[in-house]
């Protein structure tokens, strides 16, 4: 299992490898915010770690399309579904290797962004915790999408709109867990728990929804 | 306890069209046995139905005399598609031992890879990046991910596709040692392979005769 | 006519990587030692200088912070020249120059985004405002970082030139737009000072170690820019030597 989270991040990160593609496009983003709402550096402040978390989100559906359309595209996902390893477990070693090339780089870009943003150093820290906690269920969600999808020719755009609806709640706790740090009446340590219970929990039904949707779709 | 391979009954289809029925084999160790067709008669999709990457309607494959009789017979396949399930940007050396080790291959994946690269002529080759390689190197270096880990049966689909004369001597030399020590080698091909003592399955569309 | 064919040798030689590779072995030892004495003398007239009556010690941030903003439009430019190279003239060394200049750009970009950043801080009390000399930096590091994607994202190397050359000279825009963005707009950011009509507008005292520094940071860019082409044909030598020897193994 080890080997294969070493090749699939062996493969992100050489040449033709989307981990840069990821960050640049949430930097891009988060530096057009500013244009469409003016830069007032309050107003800025206040919806920072709303616009992180949309960047963040945006971003880390950008490669996910390819998590096993790549796979399939060479022949090695016909040898994934024929091997010992459960397929199940398969599926989550890739997910945790694509997190840590794609998602990863997005929480530790997140604080420079909010310095663009004149966020509060407790909102970044925040932003960036909540951010570390959820963006793992995105990709989980994810790859439940891209297992679905992963027949068809053109399934990048689709696989977005199929994860969308299902990754709001994310973005719900991870935005107000964000604001609750700063804001002084609402507690931050429950819709934090929440995230997180979010991600464990797909960190299970996800893996293995995409693994009944790969075992379908393969023939 | 040497292996061998029951299919009773297997049947398969593409959507509302039966592509072969009621197909019953018996494979003994150091058995092997050629497929044969036209295109589009559906030699491929018997060779993944097999393998159960396809759907099977009806019919059961066993595989007596497995080291763990419980486990699906799938794991203990090796299965070479059309696609060579190498990736282009990483080395053919590293693609190799990815496999050894994906596949729960104990020993020294690298040493391995660089047997394998050696039997089917790629020695020295192994640091190239796989997308550097022409179409028949690859081929070959596909090949060579049988040897880096043991599988008993070995499914094999056009696999001297690409490959000039003297590399399909090099795959029947394979074929040859695998049977040798006991394995089982099911090929489908349309040209001519020679495999001394194989049963032969033609497939012509909806029948199919043994 | 002699003197014409002179000039074509000549220009053939300098496109010739082989010599150019010879060149930039003699050349590169030399170069870094000129950097190295520029910048032990840009850095002790830096800290010898008196601080500024308004603004203290923070006024020196600026002999680091002007000379890397003016390298990273200087590597868009040296980018633009180069693209414009392979598009018009197809130079082969002129892919190379372009793809080596890009990530040195962007460095001396975030040296400048960074030092102006901690510059912001104490004079006007935020760490990034968005106003047009600071966003329009700020593209012009998010189109060096996407130059290096579009760069690495392609196998062929003289495919991913010429389409880089192409979004290199639409993106030349923004460099005029950062040299004027302070004088079209009023922005917090100070107008130039250094370079303008009329004469400098800034003390000899910190004119001396801020032009020293910008000839230091220039060499080192140059220094860099050299190395890096090297570099670059080698590899590209590696990756053609291995695709011969990949052939050399189907021959044999």
């Amino acid at each position: 299992m080890m080997a294969l989270y070493l090749r699939d991040l062996k493969l992100a990160t050489r040449a033709g490898g989307g981990a840069l593609t990821g960050i640049l496009f949430f930097m891009a983003v988060v530096a057009v915010v500013p244009f469409g709402l003016g830069p007032d550096l309050k107003l800025l402040a206040q919806v920072g770690p709303a616009m992180l978390w949309i960047g963040a989100l945006l971003a880390s559906l950008l490669g996910l399309d390819r998590l096993f359309q790549a796979e399939r595209e060479d022949g090695a996902l016909d040898m994934m579904l024929m091997q010992e390893t459960p397929l199940v477990l398969t599926v989550f070693v890739k997910c945790l290797a694509h997190w840590t090339a794609s998602g990863l780089p997005l929480v530790l870009v997140s604080p420079l962004l909010g310095l663009f943003l004149n966020m509060e150093p407790t909102a970044i820290f925040a932003t960036m915790l909540t951010l570390l906690a959820g963006t793992p269920a995105i990709t989980l969600i994810g790859a439940m999408g891209a297992a679905v999808a992963v027949a068809l020719p053109r399934g990048g755009l689709l696989v977005s709109i199929l994860v969308l609806p299902l990754v709001i709640p994310v973005l719900i706790f991870g935005v107000s867990a964000a604001y609750a740090a700063v804001e002084d009446p609402a507690p931050f340590l429950p819709p934090f728990m929440i995230l997180t219970a979010i991600t464990l929990f797909f960190a299970v039904i996800g893996p293995a929804a995409a693994a009944v949707a790969l075992r379908a779709s393969s023939e | 306890m040497p292996i061998r391979l029951r299919v009773d009954g297997l049947g398969a289809s593409r959507g509302e069209d039966p592509i072969f029925r009621e197909f019953c084999l018996v494979l003994d160790a150091g058995g092997a046995l050629l497929v044969t067709g036209r295109n589009g008669t559906g030699k491929s999709t018997f060779l993944r139905t097999l393998a159960g990457l396809y759907p099977a309607d009806s019919g059961t494959i066993l595989l007596e005399g497995a080291t763990d009789p419980t486990a699906p017979v799938r794991e203990s396949l090796h299965y070479l598609g059309h696609r060579n399930a190498m990736k282009r940007d990483l080395t053919v050396a590293e693609n190799l031992v990815f496999w050894a080790r994906f596949s729960g291959q104990a020993g020294d994946p690298a040493k391995d890879a660089d047997d394998a690269l050696e039997v089917v002529g790629l020695g020295g080759l192994g640091h190239l990046p796989f997308g550097y390689l022409s179409a028949g190197q690859q081929r070959r270096a596909a090949l060579a991910r049988l040897l880096v880990a043991h599988r008993p049966v070995w499914l094999m689909d056009e696999p001297t596709a690409a490959l000039d004369t003297a590399s399909e001597r090099m795959v029947e030399a394979l074929i040859a040692g695998h049977r040798a020590t006991g394995g089982i080698v099911i090929a489908a091909t349309h040209q001519a392979l020679d495999v001394p003592g194989a049963q032969m399955l033609t497939m012509s569309g909806f029948a199919v005769t043994a | 006519m002699r003197e014409r064919s002179l000039a074509i040798r000549s220009f053939t030689d300098l496109a010739n990587p082989t010599r150019f590779v010879a060149l930039a072995g003699r050349l590169l030892p030399w170069l870094a030692s000129l950097t190295a004495l520029l910048f032990a003398v840009g850095l002790t007239l830096c800290f010898s200088t008196a601080a500024d009556y308004q603004q203290g010690e923070t006024v020196r941030i600026m002999y680091i912070h002007v000379p890397a903003a003016w390298l990273s439009m200087m590597g868009y430019t040296v980018m633009a020249a180069s693209a414009l190279g392979t598009l018009v003239w197809r130079h082969p060394l002129a892919d190379v120059a372009a793809k080596c200049a890009a990530p040195i750009g962007a460095g001396f970009t975030a040296l400048a985004l960074v030092t102006g950043s901690l510059w912001g801080k104490p004079m006007w009390g935020t760490w990034w405002v968005w106003d047009a000399r600071l966003t329009s930096v700020f593209i012009l590091f998010l189109m060096y970082l996407g130059l290096i994607a579009l760069n690495r994202a392609m196998d062929d190397a003289g495919r991913a030139a010429k389409v880089s050359a192409v979004l290199i000279l639409v993106g030349f825009v923004n460099i005029p737009i950062i040299k004027f963005s302070v004088d079209w707009w009023n922005t917090l950011h100070q107008p130039a000072s250094v370079l303008r009509l009329g004469g400098s507008a800034i003390d000899p005292e910190f004119l001396r170690p801020l032009l020293v520094m910008a000839l230091a940071f220039t060499c080192l860019f140059f220094t860099l820019h050299l190395a890096a082409m090297r570099t670059e044909i080698w590899r590209r030598r590696i990756a053609a030597m291995r695709r011969q020897a990949a052939r050399g193994a189907a021959s044999a």
